[in-house]
Formats: C-alpha cells, sequence, structure tokens
C-alpha cells in the first residue's frame, strides 16, 4: 500500500517534470483561473467596505422638544439601543449641535452674523440612530411613533430621508448581489478553461492510458498519478498567482484608499495573505485533481 | 490452462468467432493461425476480457473471463503475460521502465525491480537500451521489450498477437526464438500469426481458423491454409 502509494507520486512528478510544456501551460492557465478567483474575494472585500461605509452614512436624526430634559433623551436612548435592529444611538446635546452648526459654517459671514444676531441657541438637542440593516429604518421610525415618549420628540428626520435612505439601502442591495453574481460567473468560466486544458493534456495522453489498463493496471493506479499531477498544478498556481497579485494590490491600494479613506486594500491583502493562500491551494487542488478525474475516466473502459 | 467452451462473437450480426472449442494445457505452445479476418486477434481480445463473448464460456486458470466485471480484469491481465502486433509500450516511459511497469503491477518491491529489469534487458539483448524512450527504438527492440515486459513478472501464459506482423525476417526468427525460449522455461505460449514461414518453423501444435470456425487442430501442426 505505502510501496503502491510511493509509485503512484513518483510517476505523478515524473510526468509532471516530463511533460514541461504541457505543464508549463496548463499552471499558466491555472494562475488566471486563480487570479480571477483572487480578484473576486478582493472585489467582494471591497463591495464589503463600499456597503459598510454606505450604511454607516444613513441614519436617522431625532429631535427633542426644547421642555425635554437630559435624563429624559438618555433615557429614551437606552431603549433605542435595546431595539434589535440598532447598531448605534448618539446623543447630540444643544450645545454640541451649536458647536457642529458654527463649526461647519465657522467661512460664512452671513450664517455666522445672524447667529450672533439670534443670540440664544435655537438648536435641539437629538438622538443619532444607527441601525444595523438600512432596511430597519422603517421599523426604527415606527417604534418610535408609537412609543410612550413621543410626545417629547419635536421631529424625526427620517420621514424626510425616507426616499434617499430606501434608495441607498436598495443601491447597497444590488452591489453586493452583482457582485456575487459576477463572482460566481466568472469562477465558473475559470474553471471550466482549466478543466478543458487539463482533459486536452489527458486527451494526448489517451494511448498511454488504454496501454495501461491492457497490460492490467488498476484504475486507481492509473488515475493516482493524474491526481498528483493536478494537485501539483494547484500548488504551483496557487503560489504563483499570490504572486503576481501582491505588487498589484500594493500599486493599486493608494488609488484605492484615495477614493475610501478608511479601507486599506493591501492591509488586508497583507493581513488575510495566509488565509488568501489557503483558499488557493484548496481551489487549485480540487480543480486540478477534479478535472484529472473526471477526463482520464473515459479511457478506462478497455 | 485455458479453455474456450462453445464461444462465438458477433460484431453487428457477422460472426467473428462461431461456435469455438479448444483447450491448452500447462505449458504447451499452440499457434493459433489463419488469414486476416479468420478470428485469431479476437480470440487474444477475448482471453484478456478487452471483448466478451456473446455466447460460450472462457476459462483462463481458474478464472471465467466471460464472468469477469470491469474492475476484476486488471487481475487476470496481471496473470496475463501479452505482446501486441502494435508493441503498445507506454510512450512516455524508457525501455527499462516498461519492463519495471509490469513488476509494479505485480505488487514486487523496488529492490527486486531492480536485479530483474537488467536481467531481463539482457536476456532479450538490449543491456544498453534501457534509458531509451520507445520511439528511440525499432521495430524489432520495441517487440523485445514487449516481450520482457510480458514475461517478467513470470505469468503462467504468453498470449502474443501477432507480434511478427510489423518486423523484417531477421527480427521476425528473433521473437520467435524468444518465444520458445519462454516456452521452455514451462509458460504456456499462445501465438497468433498468419505467417507461414512462422508456423512452419515452429513445429508445435497449430489450430486453424477460417471465418470463425476450426478448421484442424494438429500437433506439430503446418500452415495448411490456402
Amino acid at each position: 500500500m505505502a510501496t503502491t502509494l510511493a509509485r503512484i507520486i513518483k510517476y505523478g512528478v515524473q510526468n509532471f517534470l516530463r511533460n514541461g510544456w504541457l505543464s508549463a501551460v496548463t499552471i499558466l492557465v491555472m494562475v488566471l483561473a486563480l487570479f480571477v478567483f483572487n480578484s473576486l474575494v478582493i472585489f467582494n472585500f471591497l463591495t464589503d467596505s463600499a456597503s459598510f461605509a454606505l450604511k454607516d452614512k444613513i441614519d436617522i436624526s431625532v429631535y427633542f422638544k426644547e421642555i425635554t430634559g437630559e435624563d429624559d433623551i438618555l433615557k429614551v436612548g437606552k431603549n433605542l439601543e435595546a431595539l434589535p435592529e440598532v447598531r448605534a444611538v448618539e446623543y447630540i446635546s444643544k450645545e454640541n449641535a451649536l458647536k457642529i452648526f458654527s463649526d461647519a459654517h465657522k467661512e460664512d459671514v452671513v450664517i455666522s452674523s445672524a447667529l450672533e444676531e439670534l443670540g440664544g441657541n435655537p438648536l435641539l438637542a437629538s438622538l443619532n440612530v444607527k441601525a444595523k440593516d438600512p432596511n430597519d429604518y422603517d421599523k426604527i421610525a415606527s417604534y418610535l411613533e408609537n412609543s410612550s415618549f413621543f410626545a417629547a420628540i419635536e421631529k424625526v428626520t427620517y420621514a424626510q430621508n425616507q426616499l434617499v435612505i430606501n434608495r441607498l439601502a436598495q443601491v447597497v442591495n444590488a452591489l453586493e448581489n452583482v457582485g456575487i453574481s459576477v463572482v460566481i460567473v466568472l469562477a465558473l468560466i475559470a474553471s471550466l478553461v482549466t478543466f478543458n486544458t487539463i482533459r486536452l493534456g489527458i486527451y494526448s495522453n489517451r494511448e498511454e492510458l488504454g496501454i495501461m489498463r491492457l497490460v492490467g493496471a488498476s484504475n486507481k493506479y492509473i488515475r493516482g498519478p493524474y491526481i498528483v499531477n493536478g494537485i501539483l498544478y494547484g500548488i504551483i498556481a496557487g503560489v504563483l498567482s499570490l504572486v503576481i497579485a501582491a505588487p498589484i494590490v500594493s500599486l493599486a491600494s493608494p488609488y484605492l484608499s484615495a477614493f475610501m479613506p478608511d479601507v486599506s486594500l493591501s492591509n488586508y491583502f497583507y493581513g488575510n495573505l495566509s488565509k488568501l493562500l489557503g483558499y488557493q491551494l484548496m481551489f487549485g487542488m480540487l480543480l486540478g485533481s477534479v478535472s484529472s478525474v473526471i477526463a482520464v475516466r473515459r479511457y478506462l473502459k478497455i | 490452462m485455458i479453455a474456450f467452451n462453445h464461444v462465438t462473437k458477433q460484431y453487428n450480426n457477422t460472426a467473428a468467432l462461431d461456435d469455438v472449442t479448444f483447450k491448452v494445457n500447462p505449458g504447451e505452445f499452440v499457434s493459433i493461425v489463419g488469414k486476416s479476418g479468420a478470428g485469431k486477434s479476437t480470440i487474444v481480445k477475448l482471453i484478456i476480457g478487452e471483448e466478451r463473448p456473446t455466447h460460450g464460456r472462457i476459462l483462463v486458470g481458474s478464472n471465467e473471463v466471460n464472468k469477469l466485471k470491469s474492475d476484476e480484469l486488471p487481475r487476470l491481465r496481471r496473470e496475463v503475460g501479452i505482446v501486441f502486433q502494435d508493441f503498445k509500450l507506454i510512450p512516455t516511459k524508457t525501455a527499462a521502465e516498461n519492463i519495471s511497469f509490469a513488476l509494479e503491477l505485480a505488487g514486487r518491491q523496488q529492490h527486486e525491480i531492480e536485479n530483474l529489469v537488467p536481467q531481463m534487458l539482457d536476456m532479450v539483448g538490449l543491456a544498453d537500451k534501457a534509458d531509451n524512450f520507445p520511439n528511440e527504438l525499432s521495430g524489432g527492440e520495441k517487440q523485445r521489450v514487449a516481450i520482457a515486459r510480458a514475461m517478467v513478472h513470470k505469468p503462467a501464459v504468453v498470449v502474443a498477437d501477432e507480434p511478427t506482423g510489423n518486423l523484417d525476417d531477421f527480427n521476425t526468427q528473433e521473437i520467435i526464438k524468444l518465444l520458445l525460449k519462454i516456452n521452455e522455461f514451462g509458460t504456456t505460449v499462445i501465438l497468433s500469426t498468419h505467417s507461414r514461414h512462422v508456423v512452419d518453423s515452429i513445429n508445435k501444435r497449430v489450430i486453424s481458423l477460417s471465418d470463425g470456425k476450426i478448421i484442424s487442430d494438429e500437433e506439430k501442426g503446418k500452415y495448411t491454409i490456402l
């Protein structure tokens, strides 16, 4: 058993080396396939980051009437935080609101002078509410409308922003769905191209497969070296595709950070290098060995 | 022992073999002769399970070949050494590796293989071609490698299907000498051929086929088909 396994591995490596050109071409095709796979993992990361950033921008503000005390507002905040749909609640006091407002309009002479003329603080205290899922703002808004403290609320901006919020939620969902569909279609195409390349390689060896059958080799013994071959393709192609991806990621990362300041592609890439390599090797070895098994099968019927 | 018992093989309603019955005893040398299409190759293919009979029973040793399943055929084929007209050497393996392959299939250990293969190459006169690939060998050399592969694991039976069909007179003589030598060691040899010259030089049992039927079966026979 051990001898047989050792022989199978020996022949797998031997085939790989003796068919150097074929191996090189197959690996090249597989590198391309894995590169697509790689890009897809990264694309997925980017859409996730983008949709996370978008979702983070969506919120509703609950403005409280002048007379409502800070304690009451904080109590409402606690109630909201207890809701399963709510991710975060931020309290903005009257004074804070004024500070943020005047900071934002420092340069605008008209507004600053108008504020000065007004004397007091015209702004209201508010709670800034973020949901875990943009689709849930409806629920949070209706919770507020039906709650006992509705009387203390001056206005909820959700009513005004509803359309924009819903549309953004749709865009985010669509972005993710398109991403996943693209992932599946491209991965499928890349796998089929690789499968076909391996199949052609084995087709050129069909005479050999028939001879082995005729002189009494069992199917396992014939198939084994081709599986070893496929696994070798997978390992080499997996490592190569990451080696090629690394400089591209390093080059592209600064440009992406310009669009999405919170997102660092190269941090993600190098931070998950072992995981990416693991995926690549698994995908490559699986693709190589399964393609080989399927391609060899038809020549074992003698 | 090999026995064909009322074996018929039809391809699309034409009978390649028609109710054939014969028996080959251990240690015998049998030539199966006939013109092209007489059914010689069909007999060889039936012995190694490459084809299945339409009717009848085929015994090879303890195997009832007509009943073997596809995954049982490798074991049968390892018990029989086979030599083909077109050599059927594995093109990606050297002469020595082609011979080793048969020993590996028989489950021999590496040190045994390293011992036996050079001896075998020496016996067929190809000690200096051990590392040549089949495309670097002449027809006669290829067939000698094939014979070495067929007998290296000491099978009880060697079946040769037109082994000299692609060879010149000199190489034909060499191959027949080798087959006779194998037979002297006690191995049963079944040789299919259409060459009068070959059959007449052997002077052993001859089964003559015509249109899928046995027309004669003689000890120390000659080529009698016109």
